[in-house]
């Protein structure tokens, strides 16, 4: 009955396109606007929206407009199946996939079924592109590892270090594995291997004193702001000395961590294709008209979602896609995605066959509660 | 690092989450003791707390000591009014309604902070510092010492008000049998009001406490201190108040010594595991009384 339901109302949307001059391809994502990982979800629905705003006001892909909605998914896979469903009936034909790595996982099984070109943003973990029809932004969890302990050991910053991470999250635990086995290769020491789970995300005494312990250089976090910002508060009041180091999942740390803990998270480092003070005329472009319509600085989840935005573009434009309700569309996208370059904010990507982007990682670090790029001393 | 330093140190810190639990316990332990209802939205009385002395300090700008009197007078009408509107009406329902609504107000506390806080977790505005006082090898951070002594204290003023003052009496009265004690004059509403005020009056210094501890605060924050506090009061003996304080402690305890010697990760499970066993070998919890229930 439902599937019936929703083909007449998909069918009425398709004769209300028809009849307008204009086609409006909807791009439709699922992430956390609400709950624990909020800042994710908003981040990627502000940097799409930007980014296909600019497409308009620029007169769109071939006259065809961009028109951007998101569905809350709490980070919950669950929740994410039924934000598909609903963006499905809302006539969707390009999906953002899921903000947050479990979600995205599950929300792909479906997108494969319907044989829809998905660009996620930033779901890193490995499996979230295995299907042909998915692509990604960001990095993968096992890539930000070996990127993480390759920039360590490059730029010479610590042989002794500490990691804490959240063995019961995927994408924490992926990027640890990587950056364990990798250490081993470029002669970085793993003194101690602390973990936590997010029943036990709040108290972090027992961690910071085995890394006090262990005379620790640096602490790798391959976690979530939420809780760095937890570990940095703590870590500074056991006045622990070590610099910390993490991924993307730390960006917008300087937001969590709060005004009057800013130097809490004095030089912390995080492994990231973007840097919001960037001297770019692209980034600078990004930043300021992100600040002015969001009142906040754009993090590498708004920068993502701005790039898998012109990504589509990119692929829109390469298939010469007229008409949205070409029968072939997914296809035409899909084979696109692999033969396009797109100049993002994040970088210059291209994807290949697996749907991985290829691009390089920098790191930036905070100065004075602001994101700097890092350069090496 | 020597191993009685390490040993001292996570007795320490087992101490102070510990103390954290006792007092939330005790508000738990109170309500059961005297409404005989589990009162599941007490966890979030300690975020509402501790989101009103924010709210006093950061926007209103007050001294924290004002704020914090503030923030208790606040809990306390909240308490207050949550027990008049949701759970007075139930008072004859069945403790399975009464159950159901707790958690309802629960997730209604929760959704409201949501609202007004957002969903990111909000700056603690109050700190003790840094400051310890070094015992030997050991380190012990004023916080926890203060952590500590307020706990006790406020047990100690418990004890004596149940077992001393009139309400205190009227307290045990309406414990023993609601119908008698009403029967006798006593006001088993007011009563209830009472425990629910003092309950609540309790959990904004824990939230206080937490806050200080943790240095964020967020609608979610009373839930798991809220449970493992629930807890607590069931290690050592629901309805009873040196039972709270003992059952909390010792589950502040088991749980770094867990997370210091076994697993981090585990630690929860090793904490609930020690809980089914005590109640195996002792249903009651540590120092609960046994009663026999009337068929």
């Amino acid at each position: 009955m439902k599937k019936v339901l929703s083909m007449v109302l998909v069918l009425m949307l398709t004769c209300v396109l028809c009849a307008s001059a204009e086609q409006t391809l909807v791009i439709g994502g699922t992430g956390p606007l609400t709950g624990d990982y909020a800042t994710y979800g908003t981040s990627v629905r502000n940097g799409a929206t930007l980014a296909a705003e600019e497409i308009n006001e620029a007169g769109g892909v071939n006259g065809i407009l961009f028109d951007v909605k998101m569905e809350d998914d709490q980070a919950d896979p669950e929740k994410a199946i039924n934000g598909y469903s609903i963006l499905v009936d809302e006539g969707m034909q390009v999906s953002l996939g899921a903000v947050t790595s479990g979600a995205c996982l599950s929300l792909i099984e479906e997108a494969q079924v319907d044989g829809m070109l998905v660009i996620t943003p930033s779901a890193s973990q490995k499996e979230c592109v295995q299907y042909d029809n998915c692509f990604r932004v960001c990095f993968t969890d096992p890539m930000q590892g070996v990127y993480a302990a390759d920039f360590i050991s490059d730029n010479a910053i610590a042989t002794k270090v500490a990691i804490i991470y959240d063995k019961s999250n995927d994408y924490s635990v992926g990027i640890h594995d990587n950056f364990v086995s990798r250490a081993g290769e470029v002669g970085i020491d793993v003194v101690t291997d602390q973990a936590f789970t997010s029943q036990s995300n709040i108290d972090f005494s027992v961690q910071l004193q085995a890394v006090k312990d262990s005379g620790a250089e640096l602490v790798f976090l391959p976690i979530y702001a939420q809780e760095a910002a937890y570990i940095l508060t703590q870590a500074k009041s056991a006045g622990i000395e070590a610099t910390f180091f993490g991924c993307d999942g730390l960006d917008g740390i300087l937001t969590k961590i709060g005004e009057g803990n800013t130097d809490a998270c004095e030089g912390v480092m995080l492994l990231t294709p973007f840097a919001a003070d960037a001297q770019d005329e692209k980034t600078v472009n990004f930043t300021t008209k992100y600040k002015e319509q969001f009142g906040e600085t754009p993090d590498q989840f708004a920068a993502d979602a701005y790039d898998a935005v012109y990504a589509i573009k990119a692929a829109m434009e390469q298939a010469g896609i007229t008409d949205l309700d070409d029968p072939d569309l997914n296809e035409k996208l899909i084979s696109a995605m692999t033969e396009i370059t797109v100049e993002g904010v994040t970088g210059t990507m291209t994807w290949d066959a697996e749907g991985e982007p290829s691009k390089s990682a920098t790191a930036v670090v905070i100065k004075d509660g602001a994101y700097v790029a890092y350069s090496a001393q | 690092m020597g191993t009685i330093t390490k040993l001292l140190e996570s007795l320490l810190s087992g101490l102070s989450l510990g103390s954290i639990y006792a007092l939330i316990a005790l508000g738990y332990t109170m309500v059961y003791g005297i409404a005989k209802m589990l009162n599941f939205a007490h966890g979030d009385i300690i975020m509402a707390g501790a989101f009103s002395i924010i709210v006093f300090t950061a926007t209103c700008g007050l001294p924290p000591i004002v704020a914090i009197l503030l923030g208790i007078v606040f809990c306390m009408l909240l308490g207050v009014t949550v027990e008049f509107l949701a759970y007075r009406p139930l008072r004859k329902a069945s403790p399975l309604a009464v159950l159901i609504t707790a958690i309802g107000v629960s997730y209604l506390l929760q959704n409201v902070a949501q609202l007004l806080f957002g969903t990111s977790d909000t700056e603690f505005p109050i700190s003790v510092g840094n400051s310890a006082l070094a015992l030997g090898s050991v380190s012990v951070k004023y916080s926890v010492l203060l952590t500590v002594a307020v706990t006790g204290a406020i047990m100690i003023i418990l004890t004596l008000f149940i077992s001393k003052s009139r309400t205190g009496k009227a307290m045990r009265a309406v414990s023993e049998d609601k119908d008698a004690a009403e029967l006798m004059g006593i006001n088993v509403n007011r009563t209830i009001s009472v425990t629910f005020a003092i309950g609540s009056a309790l959990a904004a210094v824990a939230g206080l406490f937490y806050g200080m501890a943790y240095h964020y605060v967020g609608a979610t924050t009373g839930a798991m201190p809220g449970i493992k506090a629930f807890v607590a009061a069931v290690f050592g003996g629901i309805g009873s108040i040196p039972g709270a304080m003992l059952g909390g402690i010792l589950l502040g305890i088991i749980e770094k010594l867990a997370q210091t010697y076994i697993s981090t990760e585990l630690s929860d499970a090793i904490v609930f595991g020690v809980l089914i066993l005590v109640l195996i070998v002792k249903p009651t919890g540590l120092l609960g009384k046994k009663i026999s229930e009337k068929v």
